[in-house]
């Protein structure tokens, strides 16, 4: 074996700091396999080791949370006995690498993480980020993403469901694809991946291992430079059809009491998985290499153990069980092997050819695994600024076309109707809307998730972002008629070694904490990717945030169309005119400086729960809440979901109008209300002291600001439905 | 013994991932394309030492599953190992 | 009427179709394709989905399948055999069927709702629903494109076997209603005897007003 050393260490991603104490821990320097083992463990994205300490600050439990992070996902309980898993994780990496592969592994990534929790997955959600729209490799990578989250998810047959695609020039090094999967599950037969037992057996099942994605997780963990196109070979492939069987077989399995835990193998392979799984327990664990699948040739215990092929589980069996398990996996035409046996030694060990090969205590990969607080700035609320010379001459249609038109605010239905959304027959709210929401199979109630984020709110100011993007979410389930139950997170930024990047990630914990915390409404899962750089250009601190909440019973689910004209739309919040960070003033101007608008959690809460009782008692028609482009921009989209128009009237000069129109405000919603519902709301609001606003009402095929601008809907349609078609034409 | 299989489509078959990707290498600067079908290949290693055997066995393959024979046309041969 | 749904290794829709067709009143066994022998059934259905990953063409692995066999001979014997989407693609790969299912035009997955006009409802499979009423029901494929010889065409027009046509709300078959380049915008056939149906639609994603439609269920009522 090759001689381990500082110069190998380093190249294996790991410091000279940490390469030392790997000696101090092993009492001796650790051979090739064992530095391989602890580079994988140590790096970045397995061990957290620049963001744990600041994730344990987060607050991870309500009276719904049945199992918060430090499981493969989080459980919340639904009554019933019912419980719906889910969790979010990011695959950036390996998709700007080979994006139809990256994507669709970050995909069945997830799903492992849900279903080897013993859920049934019943729902995807994605959001993916590219650079500017004319950056060379954009219109490429744009089609890899959505093409491999299609190939997996459709062939697998979990529907997607929900999502966000944005366009900003800061992704032209490094896009992302964060993927989300939302599983339900019996609440006395949700598994975990504690291992206990001394002497039961480990077993391994799915697919063979090759040479995939050796070092997976540590490019995870590297920032990109020109010769990131030499790094093709690390990327891992997918396969949905074995993950549809392996899934299969798992929940046949787990319908047995064999099981004593089970760990999906996602990035690090066998080598976290097997880790894991026995320190949680405080035990030790042996594995026999020789006994492990191999799809390729002479593969070395390095190989074996660091490989990242997919579809693959590790389960430790009880005693005597192991036929039964057998003959599901053969039913299945998997691959079945018992590799190894838990023991107490609290080591791991590794035999290849009758040798040890690796002797490593286990403690030391995972407990004791470095923990950094590194340097941070703090971020201050930036000076307002004055828009008005900016906004005074403007058209009010034309800047609502240009908005509508432009890729981010576009309909995106190019992208999600390549999404079988359908299957499963559970979707009652497909995209589009608010929140999707899925039937919980069998019941009359129902699951809401929604993934939301607001970058260029973080970059201006992150602990506002992050607050903003945990109550748009919660907003989002709050319109469908939801009640918001929990969050998980995908906390993607730039090297956190620089002090600015690591004091935007500390501001958004901070102001994500904020938020779940005058919500109750806190983070069960989530994931960390750092190192979103390219040539030292980091990309925005997007905190992507997926919101799951409970429909207590699915014919009360509320939509954001129309439903008549001759209604009332009110606006419920208050407006007062906050443009900067706007799409209108960032993405129709150009101007990027500005303050994010301000959170008031108080009034998120107030206005909030005031919407949820209105939809409860049936009092409104449609709900939408208010967000990019503001009130004219979510008008425009109630009225091209519904074919139905409206009129509403503003007041005051063009530069009042524009203000009151266009800005970003936050904690409001849009309702359209029956006549004969008016009074008793007005009521409501003044009782709660609501801040509501009649602005006008629907009226058939026309939107119309009075005096100012009429535009058929149709006409905004096809303003709204033509860029991606365009985009993707040649 | 080694064998080549080719798959390819039926001449009057349409082919619209063929026209793609020759609108993609035109696109990419190789303009004098003037046609572009794809097809499969498939390498069949077969424990057989008599090669016209193997190539019977291989047409037979060809027959009941690796090609579609309304669409697709094939061919088989030996190869060295 | 008893039902029989096959289940692939990759089948996505059987649980989908079972659930439709015991709303129905139409008593469902689940069939592993591994099963010798088909329970007593009037109707045999191949459900949705990716079976065997799409591997090699869509549906040709699964067309190979042991219970394929009783498959064939219940439908030789005149039994009610339905395919939907992949269903439909094992339906043409094992030649129950004519013609084939080739990569969608635009090269792209399709998942969204489109309207069919039923040519035909004078079959098993659509005698509850008007002759030439539309039908909105959703697709989701990626090889849902009918192509056929100009004489195998002709051939299903004279002898009434195609069934189901995209066309436009209002009941117009053309190139803008075609989501896919399906010759003659072709979305079901059934065979000259009329006992075996394949479809790309999905009828059993649109048999529930809270998943946005109901037309579907004229399939599920004729076959009662």
């Amino acid at each position: 074996m090759q001689e381990v050393n500082q110069e190998l260490a380093i190249k294996h991603g790991l410091t000279v700091g940490e390469y030392n104490k790997i000696i101090e821990l092993m009492g001796r320097n650790p051979n090739l396999v064992e530095l391989g083992i602890f580079s994988a463990m140590w790096n970045e994205h397995c061990s957290y080791k620049s963001s744990r300490i600041w994730l344990q600050t987060l607050p991870t439990k309500n009276k719904y949370v049945i199992q918060g992070p430090g499981e493969n996902a989080g459980v919340v309980d639904f009554g019933d006995g019912d419980v719906v898993i889910f969790k979010i994780e990011s695959h950036n990496h390996p998709s700007y690498i080979e994006p139809y592969q990256g994507a669709a592994t970050g995909v069945g990534g997830i799903l492992r993480d849900v279903f080897t929790m013993g859920a049934r997955p019943v729902a995807n959600l994605n959001s993916i980020r590219f650079g500017s729209p004319s950056h060379e490799k954009t219109k490429y990578l744009l089609n890899g993403v959505v093409s491999g989250i299609g190939g997996y998810g459709n062939c697998i047959g979990v529907p997607t469901v929900g999502g966000e695609t944005e366009f900003d020039e800061c992704y032209n090094g490094n896009i992302l694809v964060n993927a989300m999967n939302v599983g339900i599950a019996k609440k006395n037969k949700v598994f975990y991946s504690i291992a206990s037992g001394v002497g039961n057996p480990v077993v391994y099942v799915g697919s063979k291992t090759g040479r995939d994605g050796i070092h997976g997780a540590t490019m995870a963990s590297a920032e990109f430079d020109e010769d990131s196109e030499s790094k093709k070979p690390t990327v891992q492939v997918g396969d949905p059809f074995t993950e549809k069987l392996l899934l299969e077989a798992c929940l046949e399995l787990m319908q047995k009491k064999s099981i004593v835990s089970i760990q999906d193998m996602g990035a690090a392979g066998l080598t976290s998985s097997s880790i894991e799984m026995a320190s949680k327990g405080d035990l030790g664990i042996k594995i026999n290499l020789n006994l492990i699948p191999c799809r390729e040739n002479n593969m070395t215990p390095y190989e074996i153990m660091l490989s990242e092929s997919q579809e693959r589980m590790l389960i430790v069996l009880k005693k005597g069980k192991e036929n039964e398990a057998k003959k599901i996996f053969e039913k299945w035409g998997l691959d079945f092997a018992i590799i190894g046996r838990l023991t107490n030694t609290k080591k791991l060990e590794l035999e290849y050819n009758k040798k040890i090969v690796c002797s490593i205590p286990i403690h030391s990969l995972g407990d004791n695994a470095p923990k950094y607080k590194r340097e941070y700035i703090t971020y201050n609320y930036p000076k307002s600024i004055n828009h008005n010379s900016e906004i005074d001459k403007l058209d009010i249609k034309d800047s609502l076309l240009k908005i509508l038109s432009h890729p981010n605010y576009s309909n995106k239905s190019w992208v999600w109707e390549q999404y079988d959304h359908m299957v499963m027959t559970d979707t009652i709210q497909k995209p589009g809307g608010d929140s999707a929401v899925v039937r919980y199979h069998g019941k009359n109630k129902g699951i809401a998730a929604t993934v939301d984020c607001v970058p260029r709110y973080c970059k201006a100011h992150p602990k506002s972002g992050a607050m903003q993007a945990v109550c748009e979410t919660w907003r989002n389930l709050i319109s469908v008629g939801a009640q918001p139950i929990a969050i998980t997170n995908c906390l993607n930024f730039g090297n956190p070694e620089k002090k600015e990047i690591m004091g935007q990630f500390v501001d958004s914990i901070n102001g994500m904490k904020e938020a779940c915390e005058a919500l109750d409404y806190p983070v069960i899962s989530g994931n960390v990717s750092l190192y979103n750089e390219t040539n030292s250009v980091a990309i925005y601190p997007t905190p992507t945030i997926g919101g799951v909440g409970l429909l207590k019973n699915i014919n009360n689910m509320m939509t954001y169309n129309f439903k008549d004209s001759e209604n009332i739309i009110a606006v419920i919040g208050e407006t007062s005119g906050h443009l900067s960070q706007s799409a209108l003033i960032y993405d129709i101007i150009g101007n990027k400086e500005g303050p994010p608008p301000q959170i008031n959690l108080k009034e998120e809460k107030k206005n909030g729960l005031f919407v949820s009782e209105l939809i409860k008692n049936k009092l409104v028609n449609a709900v939408h809440d208010i967000s990019h482009g503001g009130i004219i921009v979510t008008l425009a989209e109630m009225c091209m979901a519904s074919n139905i128009g409206a009129k509403i009237k503003v007041s005051g000069s063009n530069t009042d109008k524009i203000k009151y129109l266009f800005s970003e405000d936050q904690a409001r919603y849009l309702v359209e209300i029956s006549k004969k519902n008016l009074e008793k709301i007005k009521k409501i609001s003044a009782t709660k002291n609501i801040k509501i606003d009649f602005i006008g009402k629907t009226q058939s095929e026309i939107f119309e600001i009075e005096n100012n601008l009429r535009i058929s809907v149709k006409e905004l349609k096809t303003n709204n439905e033509s860029w991606f078609k365009n985009y993707n034409k040649s | 013994m080694k064998l080549q299989v080719i798959v390819t489509l039926k001449k009057d078959v349409l082919d619209p991932q063929g026209s793609a990707i020759k609108n993609s290498l035109s696109n990419m600067g190789f303009k004098n394309i003037e046609k572009l079908r794809q097809g499969k290949t498939f390498e069949i290693t077969i424990k057989e030492k008599n090669e016209k055997v193997a190539l019977s066995k291989a047409k037979e393959m060809c027959e009941k599953l690796l090609a579609n024979m309304t669409i697709e046309d094939y061919s088989v041969k030996a190869i060295k190992e | 009427m008893k039902a029989s749904v096959i289940v692939f290794p990759g089948s996505n829709c059987d649980r989908d179709i079972k659930i439709s067709l015991q709303k129905f009143g139409i008593k469902t066994s689940m069939v592993w394709h591994a099963d010798a022998k088909l329970p007593k059934s009037d109707l045999v259905v191949l459900p949705g989905g990716f079976s065997y990953g799409d591997y090699l063409r869509c549906g040709s692995i699964a067309s190979k399948s042991r219970i394929m066999k009783e498959v064939i001979n219940h439908s030789k014997k005149g039994g009610l055999v339905m395919g939907i989407c992949n269903g439909f693609q094992v339906l043409v790969e094992s030649g129950l069927l004519p013609g084939v299912l080739i990569r969608n035009i635009n090269l792209k997955f399709i998942c969204r709702n489109i309207t069919v006009k039923v040519t035909n409802n004078k079959t098993n499979f659509t005698s509850k629903a008007k002759r030439n009423s539309v039908l909105e029901i959703p697709i989701a494929h990626n090889e849902g494109n009918y192509f056929a010889s100009k004489d195998l065409i002709g051939q299903l027009e004279d002898n009434n076997q195609i069934v189901l046509q995209y066309c436009d709300a209002t009941g117009n078959i053309n190139e803008q209603s075609n989501p896919n380049g399906s010759m003659k915008n072709i979305a079901g056939i059934i065979n000259k005897k009329g006992n075996v149906f394949g479809l790309m639609p999905h009828p059993e994603r649109a048999a529930d007003s809270l998943l946005g439609g109901i037309d579907g269920s004229l399939i599920f009522k004729s076959l009662k």
